[in-house]
Parts: C-alpha cells; sequence; structure tokens
C-alpha cells in the first residue's frame, strides 16, 4: 500500500564537486517503522539525512518524506519531521522548562499544548524537579532523553535522530531506545544513524551504507543470516571492509 | 600565519607612511574682496604651498557658509577691501581665516599653516621698506569656536559603537547557534531561515537603538555637543548604519565556522579599519592614493561624514545624499550577499 511509505528515495544523489557523498541510494521505509541507517564515518549517511529533512538539495535522484516531494515541498516536510542532531541541540543556557516552550513556539504550538506537553513529558522523564533548571546542569544522558522528547514534542509523523546516543553509557542507552520503542508504538516513524551495532539488532529494518551507497538493506534476522554471520557487528564488518574510502 | 608574519608589516606601512595629523594639500576658498596685486600675490602664495590647493574664488560671505556645509572646503581666507591701499598707506591691514573646526585637530593644524603663510608674504613685501607692514590674521572656528574634541569623537564613537554592537555581536550568536547544533534543528522547523536571521538582528537594532540615545544625551547634555541639523535626520542615518553593521555581521557569520573566527574577522576586517581610515582618527585627506580608495569601502566612513554634518555643522540630506545612497547601496550588497551564501550552505 503506497499509503504506507512515509518515506521513499529513487536514486537519490548528492555530489560535492567531484566528491559523490551519496550514490544513487533508493529505499522505502513503512509507517511505524525503526529504520536503522547504518555506515562508517563519512559513508554519507548525514548528507542523505540532510537531505530528507529537507537541509540539502538532493544533486539528482527522488525523494519523499511524509508524501511531499524533497524539491519542491520542504517546507510541508519540515512541518510532518522532528530532527535531533548529532550535536546535542537544546539551549545550554535555557532551563527545561524555557527549551520545550521554545521549540514548541517554533512548530507553532499553541500556549495551552505547550503547557500540557511541557508537564506530560517532564513527568515521563522524571524531571519535574529539574524543570526550571538550565539544561547545561544535566547530565547527558538525560539532556539526550530531553531533545528527544522535544524532537517529537510537536507530535511528528516521521522523526530523524542523527547518532542519538553518541557517548553515552549502556543503561542510558538502553533507556533511550525505550523511550524510541514508545513513540513507534504510537505510530511515529524512526530514521535513526548510529555506530553501535547492538542498537541495529533494535530497529525493525537496518540499511548499510559503505562508499555514499546502500550495500545491504533488510532486516537484522535477514542480514545476518546472508552474510553468515552471528551478530550485526559481523555483517557490518564485513561490508565496511570493501569501503575503498577513508573515514573522516 | 599570514596574519601573524603580515599584520606587522601591513600596519607599520600603514603608520608610519599614511596616517599622519599632516595636513596636505588642504582645499581651501578666497573671497576677495580687493582683487588687487596684493591680495592676488598672497593668494597665489598660498595656492603654491604644498598646504593649501584653492578650491574656488567666493564672492560673497554667504558662499561661505555654503561651501563649509557641503563639506568642500577646509578652510577659507576673507581679504578685506582696499587690502594693498591699506598695506600701502596705513602699513596695516587685517586678512580673516575661517576653519571648519568640526574637526578641531585640522583646524588647528590648516589655521597655523595658513598664518605662517601670510607671515612669510608679511616679510617678503617688508624687505626692503623701512617701516614693517603688519598683516593680522583674526580666527574664526567655525562650528566649534571653542575647539572642543568631543566635536570629533562623538561621532567616531557612534559609528565604532554600532558597528561593534551590531557587526560582532550578530555574527558571534549566529556562529554560536552553529556551534552548539541549534541553527540546524531551527533550520529543519518550518520557520523560514530569513525569520532565523530576523529574530536574530532585531535585538541587536533595539540594542543600538538604545546606544544611539544614550550617546546622543550624553553628548548633548554632558558634553555640550550640540545637535545642529534634524534630529529625525540623524536617527534615520544611524538606523541605516546600523543595517548595514547588521548585513556584514550576517555576512561574516554565513562564512565563519566558529566564533573566535567570527570575532576575528569582526576586528580585523571592521574595527582597525574604522579606526584607521574612516577619518575619525586620520584625515582621510591626506593619505596615499591607494589608502584613500580603500576607505571608501569602510561603511563607517561615509557614517562619521553623515554625522559630523548633520549633528555639528547642520546639514540636511541635500548635502549627504550621497553618503546615504552609498550606505543604502551597501546595506543592499552585504545583505543580499549574505543570504545568498546562507541558502549555498543549505543547498
Amino acid at each position: 500500500m503506497a499509503n504506507d511509505k512515509v518515506i521513499t528515495a529513487d536514486k537519490l544523489t548528492k555530489r560535492f564537486g567531484d566528491f559523490v557523498a551519496v550514490d544513487r541510494i533508493s529505499f522505502e521505509v513503512n509507517k511505524g517503522e525503526i529504520f536503522g541507517f547504518l555506515g562508517a564515518n563519512g559513508a554519507g549517511k548525514t548528507t542523505a539525512m540532510r537531505m530528507l529533512c529537507g537541509l540539502s538539495m538532493p544533486t539528482s535522484g527522488e525523494a519523499s518524506v511524509a508524501g511531499f516531494d524533497v524539491y519542491k515541498e520542504n517546507e510541508k516536510i519540515k512541518k510532518n519531521i522532528g530532527y535531533m542532531s548529532q550535536k546535542f541541540s537544546l539551549y545550554d543556557d535555557l532551563t527545561v522548562k524555557e527549551n520545550m516552550r521554545f521549540y514548541g513556539g517554533i512548530y507553532g504550538m499553541s500556549n495551552k499544548f505547550i503547557k500540557e506537553k511541557t508537564a506530560f513529558i517532564l513527568e515521563y522523564l522524571h524531571l519535574q524537579s529539574e524543570a526550571d533548571k538550565l539544561v547545561k546542569s544535566l547530565p547527558l544522558g538525560w539532556k539526550q532523553k530531553l531533545a528527544f522528547s522535544v524532537a517529537i514534542f510537536h507530535e511528528p509523523g516521521i522523526v530523524f535522530l542523527d547518532e542519538p546516543t553518541g557517548g553515552v553509557d549502556p543503561v542510558t542507552r538502553r533507556e533511550f531506545w525505550n523511550m524510541i520503542y514508545n513513540a513507534s508504538d504510537t505510530g511515529i516513524t524512526i530514521f535513526v544513524t548510529t555506530h553501535y551495532m547492538d542498537e541495529a539488532e533494535y530497529c525493525n529494518r537496518v540499511s548499510i551504507m559503505v562508499d555514499g551507497r546502500i550495500d545491504a538493506l533488510d532486516t537484522p534476522a535477514a542480514l545476518k543470516k546472508t552474510y553468515e554471520a552471528a551478530s550485526m557487528d559481523e555483517v557490518f564488518l564485513k561490508l565496511a571492509r570493501k569501503a575503498k574510502r577513508s573515514a573522516d | 600565519m599570514f596574519i601573524l608574519l603580515g599584520m606587522p608589516i601591513v600596519q607599520i606601512i600603514i603608520f608610519g607612511f599614511a596616517l599622519t595629523n599632516e595636513v596636505k594639500n588642504a582645499k581651501i576658498a578666497v573671497l576677495d574682496n580687493s582683487k588687487d596685486e596684493a591680495s592676488l600675490s598672497l593668494i597665489s602664495q598660498i595656492d603654491a604651498s604644498r598646504y593649501f590647493e584653492l578650491e574656488k574664488n567666493l564672492h560673497s560671505y554667504t558662499e561661505i557658509e555654503t561651501e563649509f556645509r557641503r563639506g568642500k572646503i577646509k578652510l577659507a581666507l576673507v581679504i578685506p577691501q582696499h587690502f594693498a591701499e591699506d598695506i600701502q598707506h596705513l602699513h596695516k591691514t587685517q586678512v580673516q581665516l575661517i576653519a571648519d573646526a568640526s574637526d578641531p585637530n585640522v583646524a588647528n593644524t590648516l589655521t597655523n599653516y595658513a598664518a605662517s603663510v601670510i607671515m612669510d608674504y608679511q616679510k617678503r613685501i617688508t624687505n626692503d621698506k623701512k617701516l614693517p607692514y603688519t598683516i593680522d590674521t583674526e580666527l574664526r572656528m567655525l562650528y566649534n569656536p571653542q575647539l572642543k574634541g568631543a566635536y570629533n569623537f562623538v561621532p567616531g564613537v557612534m559609528a565604532m559603537v554600532l558597528l561593534l554592537v551590531c557587526t560582532m555581536m550578530t555574527a558571534i550568536t549566529i556562529v554560536k547557534e552553529k556551534e552548539m547544533g541549534t541553527m540546524e534543528v531551527m533550520l529543519v522547523s518550518p520557520m523560514k531561515p530569513q525569520m532565523i536571521v530576523l529574530a536574530k538582528a532585531v535585538p541587536y537594532l533595539v540594542l543600538s537603538a538604545v546606544n544611539i540615545a544614550s550617546i546622543l544625551l550624553l553628548s548633548v547634555f554632558v558634553l555640550e555637543v550640540p545637535i545642529n541639523g534634524s534630529l529625525v535626520l540623524l536617527v534615520f542615518e544611524s538606523i541605516l548604519f546600523t543595517l548595514v553593521s547588521l548585513s556584514l555581521g550576517l555576512l561574516i557569520s554565513s562564512g565563519a565556522e566558529s566564533q573566535q573566527t567570527a570575532m576575528f574577522i569582526s576586528l580585523i576586517a571592521l574595527f582597525l579599519p574604522t579606526i584607521m581610515l574612516s577619518g575619525f582618527m586620520f584625515p582621510i585627506e591626506n593619505m596615499p592614493l591607494p589608502l584613500r580608495v580603500i576607505s571608501n569601502i569602510v561603511p563607517a566612513k561615509w557614517y562619521y561624514s553623515i554625522v559630523k554634518s548633520v549633528m555639528i555643522k547642520g546639514t540636511g540630506l541635500y548635502v549627504i545624499w550621497k553618503e546615504t545612497l552609498i550606505l543604502f547601496g551597501m546595506m543592499i550588497f552585504f545583505l543580499t550577499l549574505a543570504i545568498k551564501k546562507f541558502k549555498i550552505r543549505l543547498a
């Protein structure tokens, strides 16, 4: 069913001069799916993601997000997605509450909605006592959970997470993934890039990018079978070794 | 590295050769009420000196005022009627020197030069006479009779403060958002990039408005520098200059990747030229041609001359329309470039 495909990409390409950062990638993401987007550093993950978010114009190829064309309708796309960048992206010098009010405001949410949603998130994250503290005083793990909550604050259909769990401990990562699952249960499609292969196992389907191309795309179980590997780690290593491009 | 090695060389050359308080070829106008042999010979002696360049022969007192307002001349010499006769018969006469004292230093230097040229002339004609001739010079400092330094530095400080607040702070805050990653999140949001940029610029516009107000209040009530021209025009020009500075800040922010770079560019590319090449510290007229050409792209130069004209000389838009137009052009130019670069970054 066409309606169930919330993201489609067809031979999507991005060139920077002679350098082909993303080389004719094609894939589809279903509604409510947790789609893992893996690849070594410099494989083109972030560039691909930026094109889907409307931050970067593709050089060629087709893509649509939430039913909108990335070339012509990127303003509409922006309304329907949430985004969490690999850089931690809340305002350090605002409080937890102020950050939520700010992002709610950017997305044009009503005051009432912002108030209710803020209360809900604070309770969900057990952050009520920290609500009026500056974000910079929070531990990294909490900041990241908060950033994720803020990314889905306006209840988008799709959320893009760019290496959301970089630098946090395994326990927090586990908790973070629980949040992702909860969000996914409410019907939000999750598009996540990651380095951690154990996280790849949590995804419904994963694609692995090597040198700007998607070399493999399937469920973790099927991939392990195809590449005769015991873990996603092995699958990844087998694919990544073929890479000619050095990590940068 | 280039900056470390190049800066001292550039600075020593600039300071050594270009930036002197010495005045050469200052434009002078003469109102010769006598038009006789003696007055013509005095005028030609002044014109011949390397300090002065005869810009215009005037015909009436009112013309002097107009020329000064236009900023065409720095000094005017008034020779009384019967100049030659007085010298011949009375052995004594008087000339008047009127200087544009909105820049007190230059006015001082120029009147001294002129007085010494007149002294030379007096010596020359006295040469073989028994009774010495005396030519008295009467000085009049236009716009700033007390030769207050404040008349000069208030416009300069205004230019500098606006440039610092607007350019540097806008550049730094936008680059800070880039560094923190919040810029990216904003760009992903449905907000239009133009809106984000606008939202970043507005606080500094307001801040500069407050700054302008406080500088003007202080200079009027504490330093007793008058606002001779229209306040509305002055405020309008200041806002225009603020917009130029803001667009420059945006341009810098779209090029710089870190806060340090943004700050460094603002300082090197703006602050130094503003101090050295705006005419605030050193008169531009005396700089070598290359520097004079460069000074034309320093926005503060135009703003400084506008503020001086409006505030001190009390001129209206009819005199400063060219400067205003240049600032306006600069604003459009920087803004288009900034927006273009901003878009390229997105593409």
